[in-house]
């Protein structure tokens, strides 16, 4: 059984413009010690998941669907329930390290928190652990009485990292993890979420808009646009040998060094991603889809069958043709 | 506009050149350590840089964070004051005078990174390209084109079709990418010989970014403009540059054609820098441990020793020039042909000497 799974999940934001559907129908599911990438643009509803699953999505704002933490309903659960589950059953690692850490307290004292919070351990116990919870992020334990302005971003967000593992949950929740940080520390940091992750035998939701990243750490890939998941695979496929149109123009935008197709050759799609108040009727891909044809305006494509374990929400793919998409 | 001379430089003169360049940062003393005498140490962050720029040719300019490229862009643009060196404009030397500063701002133009924070929000589109026209007293075009012409035109280079709708709009009303081909648009309306584009579309989504990048080539080949484009992805230099530099600790520490230095590295800090671009299946790769350094303490000898993979495996010691790499500085020398790499093990393996480090600051003022 998968340890976080979403069946059917709609959330349409209330606006002052009228009902905005940011996720129209998203199926996901996580298994132990499985990394699954949510891959997409701006705007294409992927953070709305995260807040969705974790129930941090404005008050009037409409959730429907199931989403399933070891089987039990997240959408229903009660205020004290959800408070338990969240942290020691999924926890969060957010983008904005500098800005997520408290800048008046002792990095020690809040990762202690968490776990005192959660009746975890008693004061002295949770120092002990968060002592070992550094070390096992790589940062020395006696880091812990310092401030986060002493920290450089990469130690910063380790502290996010231990932060989250603080009260052994089962699944964790990357928002872009690494978006803010430079290539070198961000090497760094995947390297650590990885093994960590291996070594835990955590499920992780992981989600960003680089695709190149989501290939190197993911077990499976999921490609979001317009607030619905257009293609799903093993990633390396879906990276190297995508079968949907929008899945094959992200992964160009990120070329091979060395591969002579990408030299003096940038490829892009025309146009923007669409706002969500505002998706196109039929595929919502395709005003922007080089490979649109005469059915694309009208149907909406669910996702078809597209080779082992894979699924691709075109028209091309439809009734198990194996169409080769390339840009 | 052939490719071949894109890709190969010495043939003709540089509409740009940069000489010697430092740029430092004051630092700042505590009013106690001051009383007991401290000095402030200043930031290095550019630290004798050389380079050209041709026209017609793309150069990407690499690095992590902190490695003083876009410090060097800016002081390029005459945002920066340098400390000392000198740049070169159509072989003359940059003056600092108002008159000579204000002409060469026309024909050097800077895109930003975040095209959201480079737009006055209250300003019109039309405004907002109109403005570096106003600014530098242009009421006519070359041909006597009237404004709203030379606007129209601009709007429409930068792809913009057709121009006049785009006109009324305010820059919440346009997507990301057209905001940064707005942007654009007001660095082509001054018709310049060299673009300077700090990150161009790192704030861009995935699937927009293709289509400025090959905007950018085409105004290269239809306008024969030259560009520097500052990126931290090589990815992105790969894409569109005929040559790329790495800038390490506020040097330049290899520099070619892009498809040699990219594809075939020859200083450690470009081959780490190539190792950890995200790849399918790629993770449990190496990398450099450690924060990216800090141009207040600058190594002794190579600055690049202390995080050099060559030297942490012995293997500079086994080739005899490990106390070279901790002692003696060092500046580029050509290994290659039109490759040059600042690395004492490579220039031993090459069979030459490695090249004496660029001259220090000398203050002129």
């Amino acid at each position: 059984m998968s340890v976080l799974s979403v069946r059917d999940l709609t959330v349409t934001y209330h606006t002052q413009a009228g009902p905005v559907p940011a996720v129209r129908g998203v199926d996901l599911a996580v298994d132990k010690g499985e990394v699954l990438g949510l891959a997409g643009e701006s705007g294409c509803g992927k953070s709305t998941i995260v807040n969705a699953v974790l129930r941090l999505v404005p008050p009037k704002t409409k959730v429907t669907g199931e989403i399933l933490l070891n089987g039990e309903d997240v959408t229903a659960m009660k205020a004290g329930r959800l408070r338990a589950v969240r942290w020691s059953g999924m926890s969060v690692i957010f983008q904005g390290a500098m800005h997520a850490l408290n800048p008046v307290q002792r990095i020690g004292n809040q990762i202690a928190e968490t776990i005192t919070i959660h009746g975890q351990a008693d004061e002295k116990g949770a120092q002990v652990r968060t002592g070992a919870l550094l070390e096992q992020v790589g940062l020395p334990p006696r880091r812990l009485r310092d401030y986060p302005h002493e920290l450089s971003g990469g130690q910063k967000q380790r502290v996010m990292i231990a932060m989250a593992l603080a009260c052994n949950p089962d699944v964790v929740i990357a928002d872009e993890p690494t978006t803010a940080l430079d290539v070198m520390v961000q090497a760094q940091v995947l390297q650590l979420l990885k093994d960590l992750q291996r070594e835990l035998g955590l499920a992780m939701l992981f989600i960003t808009h680089d695709l190149s990243v989501l290939v190197e750490v993911c077990d499976r890939l999921a490609i979001m646009y317009a607030g619905k998941i257009v293609e799903e695979g093993p990633s390396v496929q879906v990276f190297r040998n995508p079968r949907h149109p929008y899945t094959s123009a992200l992964s160009g935008a990120f070329p091979q060094i060395g591969d002579r197709r990408f030299r003096m050759a940038p490829s892009g799609l025309p146009g923007d991603p669409p706002f969500p108040g505002n998706v196109p009727e039929g595929c919502s891909f395709h005003p922007r889809c080089p490979l649109a044809f005469d059915e694309c305006p009208t149907i909406d494509p669910e996702l078809y069958p597209a080779g082992v374990e894979r699924r691709a929400a075109c028209l091309l793919v439809r009734g198990g043709d194996r169409v080769e998409v390339t840009s | 506009m052939e490719a071949l001379d894109h890709a190969r430089p010495g043939s003709r003169e540089p509409v740009l050149e940069v000489r010697d360049l430092h740029v430092r940062f004051a630092g700042r003393v505590g009013l106690g350590a001051g009383l007991m005498g401290r000095k402030p140490t200043s930031a290095r962050a550019v630290d004798g840089v050389d380079l050209e720029l041709y026209p017609g040719e793309v150069l990407a300019l690499a690095g992590e964070s902190g490695c003083g490229k876009t410090t060097l862009a800016r002081t390029i643009m005459g945002l920066e004051r340098p400390h000392s060196g000198d740049i070169y404009f159509e072989g003359k030397p940059l003056g600092r005078s108002t008159k000579m500063l204000r002409e060469y701002r026309r024909r050097v133009q800077m895109v930003f990174q975040d095209p959201t924070a480079a737009l006055n929000p209250r300003q019109t589109i039309y405004e907002s390209i109109a403005e570096g026209l106003r600014v530098h007293g242009i009421n006519r075009g070359p041909n006597g084109e009237a404004e709203e012409q030379l606007v129209a035109r601009a709007l429409s280079r930068a792809g913009m079709r057709p121009p006049e709708r785009f006109f009324l709009n305010y820059p919440h009303e346009l997507s990301g990418g057209q905001r940064q081909r707005v942007i654009i648009a007001g660095a082509l309306v001054l018709d310049p010989e060299i673009i300077v584009a700090d990150e161009p579309v790192s704030s861009l989504d995935a699937s927009v970014r293709g289509e400025i990048l090959k905007l950018l080539l085409g105004l290269r080949d239809d306008l024969n403009i030259a560009m520097l484009v500052v990126t931290h992805d090589l990815g992105l230099a790969w894409t569109i540059a005929d040559r790329v530099a790495v800038m390490y600790l506020g040097r330049i520490v290899e520099i070619g054609p892009a498809e040699e230095v990219l594809t075939r590295p020859t200083h450690p800090y470009t081959k780490a820098l190539l190792e950890v671009v995200p790849e399918a299946g790629g993770i449990d790769r190496p990398f450099l441990a450690g924060e990216p350094p800090d141009p207040i303490r600058i190594p002794e000898g190579c600055r690049f020793n202390p995080r050099c993979p060559e030297v942490t495996t012995g293997t500079a010691e086994a080739a005899g020039v490990l106390g070279r790499c901790r002692s003696q500085d060092l500046g580029l020398s050509e290994l290659r042909r039109e490759h040059f790499a600042a690395c004492h093990l490579m220039a031993h393996l090459a069979g030459t000497e490695s090249a004496p480090p660029p001259p220090p600051a000398v203050l002129k003022r």
